[in-house]
């Protein structure tokens, strides 16, 4: 992108000139060539890649003073000896003035050039780079800002889980479409249909189906009580057996072990369309009274929520899809919204470890807000006054929260 | 000690994979890929359970002449031909590395001229689904929605040429007026500024879950009640 | 249609139109635009012309990584984006490495590779200037694997050869060997993964295309992690308008997003209009409701 608008600077530029001397530019690039050849980059440093697992060394190069008069891109060229045949190893885009060299051995030394290659393929070669060694580090220091606020964050959550279970009560907002979970079970079993269950169709490596799965826990043991039929169709085959294991267990500890079925919970396709269409299937053949759609959606989701909705079942959707929460919440009687997903299980269980989580996460909350209103602040005075103390403070915070890589 | 172990197991992978990614060098730079490489190990073994859980379930509806037996069939069936198709390799050149998607082999036919059209068909209710719900939910109910109403139409016609033709007559000043530019607006401000901060709940509601999963707290995803 | 108040009736009906009716209307926006074959013409917007200016200043000889991240369901809306990308590419001389983390990707690089490359680039040289990967599992956890090791993952080409064999292979090590990282899907695994897994930590620009309905859940990370995208049908038709306008020899050739473009117009259009109509007779209700209200009628 850098690249792009030097290098769109400069045909601006370029442009103005041709405009203001109508035939005078063919005449200007022609005697300049003439009087003097392409310039090369300087002061070409290597030096080991930093905050990596070794193989990896960075180039960097002063660009060639005749970076305006035409350079297209410069050549990396590489090789174990000062005085041995240097190869090429890629290129940079003109205006770029580093190229992280990723093909290195950690035991051999390397010597590089970097060459300026004009429109007319005039190559100028640069003085040769000092030695340079790649080598593993033991700490990633670009990644410093992240340990601490990851850290602050992570504290606060252990700290309050901890601190919750000293019993003391905590304040949680309701959650209206876990307030409605008892209501809609009910009406299935009033109706006398069964449930559906969609635990997304991401696998177990995604943490909104653990938490689809907590939630199918809870909500099956309250089934499990009212003995109403539920039927879990999964897009995973571990999804499949976890999902197994986590309804049989909330039927026993229901004391419903007898009322549980081994085909309540079934595979059926990894693909995403192929699921669909079965879940569909299973909807209108089956006419569930209610349908749950927890977990990580794509496209699928309109498709499955309109024909729930056109069966006329309550639905309640959850999911951390911010791409696929309008179409939830046009289609379902209620949506958990992103993090509400996630706290469902807290909040189902009432146990104050598990909430206290919940207030830890606030704090993460209460940083967010703070770093946004005042990079904000600090932008917008730099920007009305110009003045270079506010400009280097919202630099500041804006690195702060920056993942750099080198 | 059935529920210990994996509890203890899931505590220290996901600590070792929260400091590998602070640390790089070896050992722990490469455990994070490794886990990577033994979870796909273990999903590729999964599918086996997932394709026996398919035959067993329509298996039984068909022995049982279960209510809607004859969509069990089908399922059987299309699973046993897609199955034979790409591990005989009919059609196609023979053996292990045989190309599966050779032109002219069994398989890549029934995905070129079943699946493809079939996955297309499904994808594609999407735009009578859209239609229908847009019509249902884009009512000016309260302040809000009529928001929401406006927004809606803006993007709808921004999206197509025509809304182009209709604003491209007002003058250079009132330019950002034009629907395609207000409709960019809407995507890049309010909508680019909501969902940043529906990203940051998510995020922090992933760590919060998370750290009660590698801690031990939330313990129901195993098939049992929490701590 | 209530027999008491006919004319309530009337407005009842529309207000609750059975979705089927919808259906027919969408239908017909789609047929009726394809029969005629009428087309808009479109003009690139910037997140759409930052990826084929990428393109276009990249020098020849330069890696593009292609990963195929989609399946038939939404071949329609991406492999537009492909076909031009892969054009656009091939004229730039660049070197184009195509893989999958879909396994139903597999298959539709080898029928791009027939369709556009081997069609109408018949020069290029497979394993010199394109190479087909074929599909890996392990969603996010690959991009992490290949991030810094690419042969770890990738032992043969998707036709058998070793490795090392394939001349453009040699030496690439890892996924910062590469100067540009292409997903096409927008679905998971796609472009979100190649950005938090594979552009950001190893600082490698990252461009791609989505369906529609993904395109907003990844305009965050645009421009800054993500430099550009092809948004939906949309996207690929401005894609491919940059394309004639910078090639012009391309005209002649197919452009199915423009194409597109007409039906998906009208479609809009269609639903515009049954959002007033939805709007209109929910006002007309509402006015109903009150008058029955001062009247002391009955409301529900």
């Amino acid at each position: 992108m850098k690249a792009f608008s030097y290098s769109f600077t400069f045909y601006c530029l370029l442009g103005l000139i041709l405009l203001a001397t109508t035939d005078g530019l063919a005449q200007v690039e022609s005697s300049d060539s003439l009087l003097s050849p392409l310039l090369p980059p300087s002061e070409v440093i290597a030096e080991d890649h930093p905050g990596d697992a070794g193989a990896a060394i960075i180039v960097r190069w002063k660009l060639s003073p005749d970076e305006d008069r035409g350079v297209t891109g410069y050549e990396i060229v590489r090789s174990t000896s000062p005085t041995g045949e240097f190869s090429s190893i890629g290129f940079a885009a003109a205006g770029s003035n580093r190229y992280v060299d990723a093909n290195t051995e950690d035991s051999l030394t390397y010597y590089y050039k970097v060459l300026a290659i004009d429109v007319d393929k005039n190559v100028s070669e640069s003085e040769l780079s000092p030695p340079a060694r790649s080598s593993p580090q033991w700490f990633n220091f670009h990644l410093l800002n992240l340990l601490i606020i990851g850290g602050l964050i992570c504290g606060a959550v252990i700290y309050f889980i901890a601190h919750a279970k000293k019993g003391k009560k905590l304040f949680l907002r309701k959650i209206a479409g876990l307030e409605a979970v008892d209501e809609a079970i009910g009406r299935a079993t009033e109706m006398g249909r069964p449930i559906l269950f969609i635990p997304g169709i991401l696998d177990m490596d995604d943490v909104q189906t653990i938490a689809a799965i907590t939630i199918l826990g809870r909500v099956a043991k309250t089934i499990a009580q009212y003995d109403t039929k539920l039927n879990v169709p999964t897009s995973r085959s571990i999804v499949m057996s976890t999902a197994m294991e986590t309804v049989k267990e909330a039927y026993i500890s229901a004391g419903r072990a007898d009322a549980y079925s081994d085909d309540f919970v079934h595979y059926v396709t990894d693909e995403q369309f192929g699921y669909v269409a079965a879940v569909n299937g299973i909807m209108v053949r089956e006419r569930p009274a209610t349908c749950f759609y927890i977990g990580a959606f794509f496209a699928e989701s309109l498709i499955m929520a309109e024909t729930g909705n056109a069966i006329g079942a309550i639905q309640i959707a959850g999911t951390a899809m911010p791409a696929q929460l309008p179409f939830f919440v046009a289609a379902c009687d209620y949506t958990l919204i992103g993090e509400e997903l996630f706290a469902a299980s807290a909040y189902l269980s009432g146990e104050p470890k598990q909430l206290g989580s919940l207030k830890g996460q606030d704090v993460g909350k209460i940083i967010a807000m703070s770093a946004i209103v005042i990079g904000a602040l600090l932008e917008t005075f730099f920007a009305i006054s110009g003045s270079s103390f506010f400009g280097s403070l919202a630099e500041l915070v804006h690195k702060l929260f920056s993942i750099v890589a080198s | 000690m059935r529920r210990q172990i994996p509890v203890v197991i899931t505590f220290i992978v996901g600590s070792v994979l929260i400091i590998s990614v602070f640390i790089p060098h070896k050992p722990f730079g490469q455990l994070g890929e490794n886990f990577s490489v033994y979870f796909d190990i273990i999903a590729v073994f999964a599918f086996i359970l997932g394709a026996g859980n398919l035959l067993r379930v329509h298996g039984n509806r068909i022995y049982k002449k279960h209510k809607d037996w004859p969509y069990s069939v089908v399922t059987v069936a299309g699973f046993t031909v897609m199955m034979i198709a790409g591990l005989f390799k009919i059609g196609g050149s023979p053996g292990i590395t045989g190309d599966l998607t050779e032109p002219g082999s069994m398989f890549e036919d029934l995905y070129m001229y079943v699946f493809t059209p079939l996955m297309a068909t499904m994808f594609a209710l999407l735009a009578f689904y859209v239609a229908s719900a847009s019509h249902r939910a884009f009512r000016a109910k309260n302040k809000e929605a009529t928001v929401l109403l406006l927004a809606a139409f803006v993007i709808l016609l921004g999206r197509t040429p025509f809304g182009v033709e209709l604003t491209s007559w007002l003058p250079d000043p009132l330019s950002f007026l034009e629907i395609p530019n207000l409709a960019s607006w809407i995507m890049s401000v309010p909508n680019m500024a909501g969902q940043r901060a529906i990203m940051v709940g998510i995020a922090l509601g992933v760590i919060a879950m998370a750290l009660r999963v590698i801690l031990g707290v939330e313990r129901t995803y195993l098939g049992a009640d929490s701590e | 249609m209530n027999p008491d108040n006919p004319k309530m009736g009337f407005f009842e009906t529309i207000a609750n139109i059975d979705r089927r009716v919808i259906f027919l209307f969408i239908g017909f926006a789609v047929i009726i635009p394809v029969l005629l074959s009428f087309s808009c013409t479109e003009e690139a917007t910037p997140i759409v012309q930052a990826v084929y200016d990428e393109i276009e200043s990249l020098p020849e000889g330069s890696k593009v990584l292609i990963s195929f991240d989609y399946g038939p369901s939404t071949v329609p809306e991406v492999q537009p984006m492909i076909d031009a990308l892969l054009r656009h590419s091939c004229e730039k001389n660049l070197k184009m490495y195509m893989m999958a983390l879909w396994g139903t990707g597999h298959n539709l690089i080898s029928e791009s590779m027939q369709d556009i490359i081997e069609k109408e680039f018949p020069h290029k040289i497979y394993g010199v200037d394109y190479v087909n990967l074929g599909y890996k599992a392990g969603n996010q956890g690959l991009i992490n694997v290949i991030l810094t090791d690419m042969k770890k993952m990738y032992t043969t080409d998707a036709r058998g050869s070793e490795i090392d064999a394939v001349p453009m292979m040699v030496d690439i090590r890892n996924l910062k060997s590469f100067d540009l990282i292409l997903s096409m899907g927008g679905g998971f695994p796609g472009i979100k993964e190649w950005v938090l897994f594979g552009g950001d930590p190893g600082n490698i620009p990252v461009a791609g295309g989505a369906t529609a309905v993904s395109a907003p859940l990844l305009y965050p990370y645009y421009p800054r992690q993500l430099l550009g995208l092809l948004g939906g049908i949309k996207g690929a038709a401005e894609y491919e308008s940059a394309l004639i306008k910078g090639y012009p020899k391309f005209k002649t050739h197919s452009h199915p997003a423009i194409d597109m473009m007409g039906p998906q117009t009208v479609a809009h259009i269609v639903i515009v209009f049954f959002i007033v109509i939805g709007n209109i007779t929910f006002f007309i209700g509402r006015k109903r409701e009150e008058g029955e209200k001062r009247e002391g009628g009955v409301i529900k």
